[in-house]
């Protein structure tokens, strides 16, 4: 029965009966922060504060009062939520020694909650790039690079050059959150979606990843990139734990006018057994050039698996997918010009010694404080908004959005339940291979099959699937309906159940094994 | 079709972002090259599109104040400060120009 329910629910049921407390939870999570630094995962570990919700956690368990589910859960959050106390740095030096006077709504929540902010976690620069490479605290490591199933596979190079020259990006930009859960160092983390940020270091280091309808969850406290794209994201083990996370996450806030008015009920995930009802639409265009044969036999695999068990499994078209990237890439880099406005070092962040002029001033605080991605994409976006530009591109950009939306508004229609496709193109690439490539190809190549989902709100979903050749994580993506996060997760439970993707081996995280961690490892197979 | 000096030098006036150096300028180019792709779509008839929730009502509360109040927080985040004010170098000096203003552009 244990093994049917969710890790939350596990550990949750630990806490409650006592076998383990939120403060020993808490220390091993630190300890284990601590032992696996080299990831840099994390940018800031508030360890002061999370021992104190730990035993403040700990004495509600003992009066028989916690305050549900999330209490006493180490949690991480991406650094680009506003943490009120807790430096919050986008990993910009125009973010260094901020202190963010109030907590986002999403991690007040959470907190509202009892849960344990661990810390905040690396990404790339303002949430900019898509292998958490490109931050000012330096790359993040995929844990997948330590594991025992990647050395196995690995081509023995010279011992001293081995881990040092061999290691995987997490993918991005929510690397660190990524990674943060994939080690075992906190259970759930937050990150962003913009064009596929929570999705991609998901599918790169074998952890569920959530986007949510645009709307359900909101955005207030989380630094904006793209204010029509972005949502916060959900890192997790486990599609139970997603559900769980978003459970207490959803629902309107007055703080941000962009967040449905809609009643919002929080689900427990049923355990489907019977998939015939279910319609899976394959969409064609996401055989995206570039597609490793791999990844193309796993989304093969994946559909026969749908049919096999009953399921309609039918290939759809979303003619406009190829555009999306082109459409993205002048739709954000404007709203980038305009949302980086704020940064002039008056009221908060870095502030440069020029004295000459505002504008001046402006001018080199700004030089000084983005990284050239940063800088690069407020350049071109203000080139986009140009008079002579507006139409062209802009206004241009936002028709061709909605012809890309329209497409999936058509399938949907046509009777089509769900879609499944790839998450990435392969399995996560070398760090040395990845930054011969800039930035802005990069994200191009990358996007390619998440970024849509953004551009038409829906919500989607990573679920690692399997191993690739080289033993690092493949995951696979399902796009549901409008706020039919309920459908969307229920579909994604079932295919998690059949594929058991296999539990990292991690040597740090033996080392510092206990009945807990035990008990995650195991839950992960059903 | 390359990207004149005025334009670019008139882009780090607007963005207050300067181009660093070539590359940066270089950068610019492609993301131009890229973007032009999406002129190949056919879009007549089509509106553009703002936001995905364009079909309901934005939410709109009560006029009542409900926090606020909070000078001294936000004020504990800046460099520069005297009593209750943001503290900034004098204004209405335009930026120099591009000759006389430390520019990669300048040599261009």
């Amino acid at each position: 029965a244990a093994l049917k329910d969710g890790l939350r629910s596990q550990v949750s049921a630990a806490l409650k009966e006592g076998r383990v407390t939120p403060t020993e939870l808490c220390q091993r999570c630190l300890a284990l922060i601590r032992s696996t630094k080299f990831l840099n995962a994390y940018i800031t570990v508030a360890e002061e504060t999370a021992l104190k919700q730990a035993e403040e956690s700990e004495e509600r368990y003992k009066r028989g009062q916690p305050l549900g589910i999330l209490d006493g859960i180490p949690i991480a959050v991406k650094d680009n939520f506003n943490t009120a106390g807790i430096e919050t740095t986008c990993a910009s030096n125009m973010l260094k020694g901020y202190i963010s006077p109030y907590n986002a709504t999403v991690v007040q929540k959470l907190l509202d909650q009892g849960a344990v902010l661990l810390g905040k976690t690396n990404l790339d620069e303002f949430a900019m790039g898509s292998g958490s490479t490109d931050g000012v605290f330096g790359p993040v490591r995929n844990p997948w690079s330590y594991s025992k199933q990647y050395k196995e596979k690995s081509v023995p190079k010279s011992h001293s050059e081995d881990e040092e020259s061999n290691w995987v990006i997490t993918g991005g930009s929510s690397g660190g959150s990524a990674a943060a859960v994939s080690s075992f160092t906190c259970f759930a983390a937050i990150g962003s979606d913009t064009g596929g940020s929570t999705r991609n270091p998901a599918a790169h280091c074998g952890v569920v990843g959530l986007k949510p309808t645009y709307g359900l969850i909101s955005r207030h406290g989380l630094i904006p990139l793209v204010n029509s794209m972005d949502v916060p994201g959900i890192l997790t083990r486990c599609v139970d734990d997603a559900a769980v996370l978003l459970g207490s996450l959803a629902g309107h806030d007055p703080k941000d006018s962009t967040t449905i008015q809609d009643d919002f009920k929080p689900f427990e995930l049923p355990n489907l057994t019977d998939v015939s009802k279910l319609s899976v639409g394959i969409p064609k265009e996401y055989h995206a050039p570039g597609l490793s044969s791999e990844i193309l036999a796993l989304w093969s695999k994946a559909a026969d698996l749908f049919k096999n068990a009953g399921a309609k499994v039918v290939e759809v078209s979303l003619p406009h997918t190829h555009y999306s990237i082109v459409c993205y890439h002048v739709l954000c880099t404007a709203e980038v010009a305009s949302n980086m406005a704020r940064f002039d070092g008056l009221e908060y962040g870095h502030r440069s010694a020029m004295k000459d002029s505002t504008e001046s001033m402006y001018a080199a605080t700004r030089r000084e404080g983005f990284n050239d991605v940063v800088r690069g994409r407020i350049l071109s976006g203000n080139y986009f908004l140009l008079k002579r530009n507006y139409e062209k591109y802009f206004v241009k950009a936002q028709k061709v959005r909605r012809l890309i939306a329209d497409d999936f508004v058509k399938v949907f229609r046509s009777g089509v339940d769900i879609l499944l496709t790839p998450t990435t193109l392969s399995d996560a690439a070398p760090y040395t291979e990845f930054i011969q490539e800039d930035n802005r190809t990069r994200s191009a190549q990358d996007d390619i099959l998440t970024q849509a989902a953004n551009m038409a709100g829906l919500p989607a979903i990573n679920v690692p699937t399997a191993l690739s050749e080289r033993g690092l994580p493949v995951g696979l993506q399902f796009i549901g309906r409008s706020f039919q996060e309920k459908q969307l997760l229920t579909v994604a439970k079932w295919f998690e159940k059949q594929v058991q993707f296999p539990v990292i081996q991690l040597e740090e995280v033996k080392r510092h094994d206990s009945g807990v961690f035990q008990h995650q490892k195991s839950a992960s197979f059903s | 079709q390359k990207v004149s000096v005025e334009v670019l030098d008139h882009l780090e006036h607007l963005a207050l972002v300067d181009f660093r150096d070539s590359e940066g300028v270089e950068r610019l180019q492609k993301a131009i090259q890229f973007a032009d792709q999406l002129h190949e779509v056919n879009t007549d008839g089509v509106e553009p599109m703002d936001s995905v929730l364009e079909d309901r009502c934005l939410y709109l509360r009560e006029d009542d104040v409900t926090e606020g109040n909070c000078a001294k927080e936000l004020l504990e985040n800046a460099r520069e400060k005297v009593e209750e004010y943001f503290v900034a170098p004098p204004g209405n000096i335009p930026l120099p120009k591009l000759e006389e203003r430390e520019t990669f552009l300048q040599g261009s």
